[in-house]
């Protein structure tokens, strides 16, 4: 076999076992902890037999790894259980949320990487220069600077005190498409503002590493043009570094989703997540936990698999 | 033809540069430097680091690396004043009429390419051959400069051909244009000295064969002296001799001219070997933790009591694996190690304090060998509280004397490794290692890191403290010139084997074995004509063979 | 005398004046934290210099109370985290071997799980207390502290000096607390800021969320919680706690870099 499918193989046989020991982990989070789902849910004035009898509706009297082992191979089916809260199915609550949750973190995306990859070459165009200076300056701000932070003040400003999108972002599937993404303007502003610096500036970071190498200076004493000498050498030697960062910051804004759904009420994963742990709704909470985790490994996962695959020394080994 | 291809007239460059924690400032780095050149001739620059030969190389692409900036003076290339135009017409410049040569090859070419296609590149952007043409022309000088296969070697990427190979295709891409200058910049100081020789009699036939003018900067006076037809000396940014080859290494005028010309030339008469080694090698075999291959073979050797074994080998000879293996970082497989009449532990962690003190180590980056956030008077105190309980006054009185020794003043007890220079650095290294009172200190490649005069000045005082204090040296280096200069006796390595051993006069006097002759034959020496008498004589013995 | 840059000014002068507040809040704030003293959301005046909240209670009292609340929380899980990953980390590094590759790998582990939605989980079972949460925040950011303790320790590690430590017989000890920490202390430092800033806003978001300081407790999170609402309405009372959050963060971030900047590479002045 190819040295380099076995690198990819392997890599994704490591996310697989990764998913896998997170799945124990969120479970082992969740259940074998000391605190006691039942008298979570039914709060301190339940009785001892009220308390017995949910035990056991949810399984609690089995041994835990076999719990574990009926929930991991019910997921795996497409069978997550049922919310405690309203006893519906929540593979079917989810389906719906997930698809919108993708939806507004798939439009951030689209505004964001290009803008963050255009201005971060900007800023090594211009190193040292302001416009550099001014993305470090917006960077620093903008880690400090909390998601909701952001949302409001888009939200009182934009939406309240000029009027220029809806505040609160509902959708359903009858919306035409131009309906919703008026709808998701501004939490697609706010995930967008929360991803960009990060992305600007790892990418600024990234091409400015490959900049300082010794073959670019090669080939600008080759008497090339700028535009060529990144074209030719910078470019081919940029393109895993680049999406690299892409991929974590893609990682990143499915998390930075929770909060702005929550913000502008928007009917996503991160929202339903966020009710049913108020809710103490474990199973729910399991199941979006483990959705997360997938994505987040999956993306790293991606972000690792280009890496490999366009490393010169690994395609071409010797 | 005498017509003045390169001009450089009071050429100053200036950089800014940003120190950590203050203000940017500008720094001079060449101070007004004149010189000519003429079509087809070799004009060598010398100079240790920070003598600015690098900047006045790519000055004359009207290159600056970095926050490097010409700040006055003029160039012609070609009878064009280079430093006023335009970038437009410097493109044309750069990768035709002048191109250039790195030190490091591995760095210089993009690893995402194939080799020909870069080495190409230049004449195709700037129309002077067609495809056809430039891949010929390219394949002519892979040929030329020998290397193997040369009709496929550049389908091959840059990490599949080894260093010597590469540093040829980088000729082979400075040459490809038909250039009318080329600048070599330290083109053989990344190779090992066997390789060396092969790429600098390359570079020489491909100079003379293309008639080329070139610009080969290097620190090393004895390499310069065989592909240059004048010499300019360099010393902080100011020329010190410019003169032809002959008249510079057979009469210089100036000290440092001499000094540098003499540098490489001190002798040590070795001491025959005594009865009673204090440090005994034997039969050591070894690998690394996680390979399945031994790096060392059998390897045997012996140091006697306040003298000098220098193991003397290229890179992956083992060499400095030995030594891992005597100081207990690396426990072999096989063999032991007796010192001053005792087995020493196989590994670190089995040894007495008095073991460790008296088997000490210098270290080939003196500035990663001390902690930054020491000063010198910790350093070199803290072997005295360790091993000798010395505190207060005593261990100052002893930090000063030691300070004395090494012939720095009681002044630098205060500093912090980074206020000192290189020299100065390694000085202290050797004052922490002479603290502990050991019988035999282990030098790894101390001077290789240093300045031609600066190791000469380390030699010498390694020399007298052995004679004060009687310490053995095991002196590991891959300098011939070094070895000659400090060693009583000497182990050849290659490839993890001990390929010659014995007291110095016997090591270096005929007969040889291949390898060390080859070694031995490889070094450059200070005289002209050196180079093609080696290969005169290489090409006899193969046709003999 | 070290000249100090007035971004770096700047951010000490804020993180000092928040944490005075936070120190002598009860000395401070004009009115109790839970005291309802007017109608709801009454716009700024002499009495409520920031105006009144959702329900009724002085903003600016709540604010500095709330202020006391983020940064105990923040300060406490910023020195577990701290203490627990430089500790794990510099062990990993120094004793390496099969103890590095066991915590290594279940720190990979744990952070290939966003850490919010981890905390998420965790707080979903367990009762949400002050503790609980220095706790759960404490552990999980400990992971990336253990990473860079490790990191800046191996790279010293396989230094040169370290081995001439070694070699001279030097204990663990020394070893870690002579030779490597002194020089693995500024790259920590400026990350105690960042992991600081990591700690208020990861708090500030719990509590946004409900699922951090419960009522009628609140942090400067919970104060947005409680007032956002407000804002469809335009009334910004939810953007002072968030404006608060945010200075507080830059002002330490404005520190870190500065003490990040000011200290030298390792290597010294070559090249």
């Amino acid at each position: 076999m190819h040295p380099i499918l076995k690198l990819v193989a392997q890599r994704l046989a490591l996310s697989i076992l990764l998913l896998l020991a997170a799945s124990v982990l969120i479970f082992v989070g969740t259940t074998i902890l000391p605190g006691d789902v039942a008298q979570s849910i039914l709060g301190q004035a339940a009785t001892p037999e009220s308390l017995a009898n949910l035990r056991k509706e949810l399984g609690m009297d089995q041994p835990a790894t076999t719990r574990y082992f009926n929930w991991l191979f019910g997921a795996l089916q497409g069978d997550l259980g049922t919310a405690l809260t309203n006893g519906r199915d929540i593979v079917e609550s989810l389906g719906g949320r997930l698809k919108n949750t993708l939806f507004l973190a798939f439009w951030a995306a689209v505004v964001a990487v290009p803008l963050a990859i255009f201005l971060g070459l900007l800023a090594v165009r211009y190193r040292e220069r302001w416009p550099d200076k001014l993305i470090s300056a917006v960077t620093l701000a903008s880690i400090s600077i909390p998601e909701f932070l952001i949302g409001y003040l888009l939200m009182y400003f934009v939406g309240v005190k000029l009027g220029w999108a809806p505040t609160v972002s509902t959708i359903y599937d009858s919306m035409s498409l131009g309906e919703k993404l008026s709808a998701i303007a501004l939490p697609v502003t706010v995930l967008t503002m929360v991803v960009l610096a990060h992305m600007m500036r790892m990418t600024r970071a990234a091409i400015l590493n490959v900049m300082q190498s010794a073959y670019i200076e090669t080939a600008e004493l080759k008497g090339l043009t700028s535009f060529q000498v990144i074209a030719r050498h910078a470019f081919p030697n940029a393109i895993a570094p680049v999406v690299n960062v892409v991929m974590l910051n893609l990682a990143y804004l499915v998390v930075g989703v929770v909060v702005v759904e929550v913000v502008f009420v928007y009917p996503g994963m991160g929202q339903y997540l966020v009710d049913h742990v108020a809710k103490r709704d474990v199973p729910v909470v399991q199941a979006c936990g483990l959705i997360f985790a997938a994505v987040y490994i999956g993306l790293n996962m991606v972000a690792d698999i280009v890496s490999i695959l366009a490393n010169p020394r690994l395609r071409h080994p010797k | 033809m005498s017509e003045k291809f390169l001009k450089v007239e009071d050429l100053k460059i200036g950089a800014r540069i940003y120190p950590p924690g203050e203000k940017p400032r500008n720094i001079d780095i060449v101070h007004g430097v004149s010189f000519e050149l003429e079509k087809g001739k070799v004009l060598g620059l010398i100079g240790e680091s920070g003598a600015g030969k690098s900047t006045i190389g790519l000055a004359s692409m009207a290159y600056g690396r970095g926050g490097v900036e010409i700040t006055g003076g003029k160039v012609w290339v070609n009878g064009r004043e280079i430093l006023g135009t335009n970038l437009k017409d410097l493109r044309k410049l750069r990768g035709t009429e002048v191109t250039y040569v790195s030190q490091s090859a591995a760095a210089s070419f993009n690893p995402a390419k194939k080799i020909l296609e870069q080495v190409i590149e230049a004449s195709l952007h700037q129309g002077k051959f067609s495809k056809k043409e430039a891949e010929a022309r390219a394949v002519e000088l892979f040929t030329k400069l020998g290397l193997p296969d040369p009709e496929n070697i550049g389908d091959r990427y840059p990490h599949q051909v080894s260093g010597g190979q590469l540093q040829r295709c980088m000729t082979a891409l400075a040459l490809c244009p038909e250039p009318d200058l080329v600048v070599f910049d330290e083109p053989t100081t990344a190779l090992d000295v066997t390789t060396q020789i092969d790429v600098l009699m390359a570079i020489k036939e491909a100079i003379r064969d293309t008639g080329v003018a070139a610009l080969y900067i290097t620190h090393d006076l004895a390499v310069v002296a065989q592909v240059s037809d004048e010499i300019m000396v360099l010393r902080m940014g100011d020329m010190v001799e410019h003169g032809t080859t002959d008249q510079i290494i057979n009469h210089p005028v100036e000290e440092y001219t001499r000094d540098l010309v003499s540098v490489r030339s001190t002798q040590h008469d070795g001491k025959p070997p005594t009865d009673n080694p204090v440090l005994t090698v034997e039969n050591v075999t070894a690998r690394y933790k996680g390979t399945n291959f031994d790096v060392l073979h059998n390897v045997t050797m012996e140091l006697h009591p306040g003298q000098t074994l220098a193991v003397v080998g290229e890179s992956g000879s083992g060499k400095s694996t030995t030594a891992r293996v005597i100081t207990g970082l690396l426990p072999p497989r096989e063999g032991k190690i007796h010192f001053d009449g005792r087995d020493l532990s196989s590994d670190l962690e089995g040894r007495s304090r008095e073991d460790l003190r008296e088997l000490q180590m210098i270290y080939q980056m003196a500035d990663v060998a001390m902690n930054p956030r020491q000063t010198v008077g910790t350093i070199i105190g803290r072997p005295l509280e360790f091993y000798f309980g010395m505190r207060g006054a005593e261990k100052k009185k002893r930090i000063l004397e030691l300070l004395e020794e090494i012939e720095m003043g009681p002044e630098f007890m205060d500093r912090y490794p980074a206020e000192l220079s290189g020299g100065q650095k390694q000085r202290v290294c050797i004052a922490r290692a002479l603290a502990a009172k050991p019988k035999v200190i282990i030098c790894d490649e101390v001077t290789s890191a240093l300045d031609p005069l600066v190791a000469d000045g380390i030699l010498k005082l390694l020399e007298n403290l052995q004679k004060i204090e009687n310490v053995a040296y095991l002196f590991i280096t891959h300098d011939l010139a070094t070895v000659k200069a400090i060693a009583d006796s000497i182990a050849v390595m290659y490839q993890g084997r001990v390929v010659r051993y014995g007291p110095k006069a016997d090591v270096l006097a005929p007969p040889f074995d291949d390898y060390t002759d080859l070694l031995l034959s490889s070094v450059p020496e200070m005289r002209l004509g050196w180079l093609e008498e080696v290969v005169q004589n290489r090409k006899m013995e193969s046709a003999g063979n | 005398m070290m000249r100090i840059p007035p971004a770096a000014l700047i951010g000490l002068f804020f993180t000092g004046l928040y944490f005075f507040m936070a120190i002598f809040a009860p000395l401070i704030a004009p009115y109790p934290m839970t005291e309802i003293v007017g109608d709801v959301w009454e716009p700024s005046s002499a009495e409520h210099w920031l105006g009144t909240d959702n329900i009724g209670r002085d903003l600016l009292s709540r604010m500095i109370y709330g202020g006391r609340t983020t940064i105990f929380i923040a300060t406490a899980a910023t020195i577990l985290s701290f203490t627990l990953g430089s500790i794990l980390g510099f062990t990993a590094a120094v004793v390496g071997g099969w103890v590095d590759q066991l915590m290594s790998r279940f720190v990979d582990l744990i952070m290939s799980i966003p850490t919010l939605i981890f905390a998420l989980v965790v707080l979903s079972v367990m009762p949400v207390t002050l503790f609980m949460l220095i706790l759960v925040m404490g552990l999980l950011d400990s992971t990336r502290v253990y990473r860079l303790a490790r990191a800046v320790a191996v790279d010293i590690n396989v230094m040169d000096f370290v081995e001439a430590a070694k070699l001279r017989g030097e204990g663990r000890r020394w070893i870690i607390f002579r030779e490597i920490l002194p020089n693995a202390l500024s790259p920590l430092v400026a990350e105690m800021g960042l992991r600081f800033i990591f700690a208020v806003l990861f708090v500030s978001t719990l509590s946004f969320l409900g699922l951090g300081v419960q009522p009628p407790n609140a942090d400067w999170g919970g104060i947005v919680k409680e007032n956002k609402d407000g804002i469809v309405y335009g009334i910004s009372a939810a953007l002072v706690p968030a404006v608060a959050i945010a200075t507080l963060a830059i002002s330490v971030n404005l520190v870190a870099d500065w003490v990040l900047n000011r200290t030298t590479s390792l290597k010294g002045g070559r090249g």
